[in-house]
């Protein structure tokens, strides 16, 4: 029995346990998982003291509220969130990348992201979860990873094993930046789709649609036409791979991607926007821009060099 | 042999064996996958192979495109040892409530119920991969007279241990999913194990596979 715990009073729309995910089994059909935004999912540990790559409570939209026992303990939330703190008397309104202190009966009520999708709630030591090829990421389709698989419910209960004793008070003024123009790298069936198919993919605006999850993003908008074939024969998946199917609408692959399918590969997003990508809401619009895979390369970098800059200064 | 190798965004390998659908050109992206995989390069994330790809994917922060364009060039398959396989059997009962999509394959190949359970039985397949969903293991090849599109509009729910099939190929739900295979009947076997971490699959690529037809009896007294 642990001393330290967490109840669910509302779990919240899609919350999971995440953390940096699993690789070495898309052969076997199982997807990377892990947290959609992995830069805020750094920030949230780094906050609370915790080793980086730590498991923390993933929310999408409406966040949890949870009712907190036990010792004191911090806690940090980050990403674009409206929460609040309910302590005895008082309910003070949080604020993102900065870390709180509770102590037993506090309660953390999360009731919202804001114009964003993923936010992320670190708590200042372990949760006691089962840890499962490698990971603890939550994968809701195959029920693989902490907590059998599932979402978090209400009236559940999770215990923390250990609480960090450095209970140290962090503050960072990190901003989410948003983007609309997402860079992309041609993908390998690009000849597939007709000239002006191409140019609308490149073009034109497309909307969010509101069937988007941890899966994949859907996209709405003018149909990209194809004038070879609108299957291939099935091959590997990665993240980020925009498929088009014959309805002409793109599909991103997200984190819980199916690891192989046999639509037509438009497009790959680049590395450095994949954090920013997932947090675009639906009903949002987004456009593609073109680039090379070294100035890709070049770019991942520097954003790696910003993150570990963010990450030190905390 | 590779015939082309290509990036796939910025952190993937597109390993290209060709277009055609075989167990020769298979074959080779499985020996592929197998050599490289025991070599564990550093920085390497995921390996898909699928019928005529193979696609690896890299973490960008440790290793990049050219750098693990230069190993896959330069590795020597025809040293690496003969990898094993399977064979395995697998029970499938055909009862009514399981073969949900029996009276349209009738419909769409001309065959009776009996001929197309025949065929179906009467032969042994290869797995060319797994995946899409854990574990689900892609078998071909079905005779030309057997060969199905998917449905119009996918089942939302396909229920776990289904065996279904479409075009050439024959698979196996490994637990309920969204699919739009032509349903032939179900399997009491878990062919996904996930509490097995060391092998979670049954069926992997490389191996052969035969069905069994079961009765409703067996099939219900299966795991006793």
């Amino acid at each position: 029995m642990s001393n330290n715990y967490l109840d669910i009073i509302r779990p919240g729309i899609n919350t999971t346990f995440q953390d940096k995910g699993r690789d070495h089994l898309y052969h076997i059909g199982i997807p990377f998982s892990g947290a959609m935004d992995n830069r805020n999912y750094l920030i949230a540990n780094k906050l609370v003291n915790n080793n980086l790559d730590s498991a923390v409570i993933e929310f999408a939209y409406q966040g949890p509220h949870i009712k907190y026992s036990g010792e004191k303990i911090n806690f940090a939330i980050t990403g674009d969130v409206i929460f609040s703190i309910n302590k005895k008397d008082t309910e003070i309104e949080g604020n993102c990348y900065e870390s709180y202190q509770i102590e037993n009966g506090d309660e953390i009520n999360i009731l919202s992201t804001n114009k964003s999708v993923y936010g992320y709630l670190a708590l200042g030591g372990e949760f006691d979860l089962k840890f499962q090829w490698n990971s603890y990421s939550i994968n809701t389709k195959a029920n693989i990873g902490s907590n059998d698989g599932k979402k978090l419910d209400v009236r559940q209960r999770i215990n923390l094993k250990k609480i960090n004793s450095n209970k140290d008070i962090k503050k960072t003024n990190y901003v989410n930046t948003k983007i609309e123009n997402i860079r992309v790298i041609k993908g390998t069936n690009f000849d597939y789709f007709s000239e002006k198919g191409k140019k609308i993919f490149y073009e034109k605006e497309f909307t969010v649609s509101k069937l988007s999850d941890r899966m994949g993003m859907r996209l709405e908008g003018p149909k990209i036409e194809n004038i070879v074939d609108t299957n291939i024969k099935s091959e590997g998946l990665i993240k980020g791979v925009i498929q088009v199917p014959a309805d002409g609408n793109p599909i991103i692959m997200l984190s819980d991607h199916g690891t192989i399918g046999g639509y037509p590969k438009i497009g790959v997003v680049a590395s450095v926007d994949y954090d920013r990508l997932v947090q675009i809401s639906p009903g949002s619009k987004i456009k593609f821009k073109e680039i090379n895979l070294s100035d890709a390369e070049t770019l991942f970098k520097l954003y790696e060099m910003e993150t570990k800059n963010l990450l030190s200064q905390i | 042999m590779i015939k082309n190798i290509s990036n796939l965004g910025d952190a993937a390998l597109y390993c290209d064996f060709g277009n055609e659908v075989n167990k020769s050109i298979n074959s080779q992206v499985i020996k592929y996958f197998k050599t490289i995989k025991e070599k564990k390069l550093e920085g390497i994330n995921n390996l898909t192979p699928s019928y005529n790809k193979l696609i690896i994917s890299y973490d960008l922060r440790k290793t990049n495109f050219k750098e693990v364009k230069k190993f896959i060039e330069n590795i020597n398959i025809e040293n690496s040892e003969k990898t094993k396989s399977k064979k395995l059997e697998i029970p499938v009962c055909c009862q009514k409530n399981f073969s949900m999509d029996i009276k349209r394959l009738e419909e769409i190949l001309k065959l009776s119920r009996e001929k197309i359970l025949k065929n179906f039985f009467n032969k042994e397949y290869f797995c060319y991969m797994t995946g899409f969903i854990a574990g689900m293991p892609f078998l071909g090849d079905l005779d030309k007279n057997m060969r199905a599109q998917r449905l119009e509009t996918p089942r939302v729910k396909v229920p776990k241990g289904s065996v279904a099939v479409t075009e050439q190929f024959a698979n196996i739900y490994t637990f309920e999913s969204p699919g739009g295979w032509n349903i032939l009947g179900n399997t009491p076997l878990d062919v996904f194990d996930s509490s097995k971490e060391e092998k979670p699959n049954l069926i992997n690529p490389g191996d052969t596979v035969i069905f069994k037809e079961i009765t409703l009896d067996e099939y219900n007294n299966f795991n006793e």
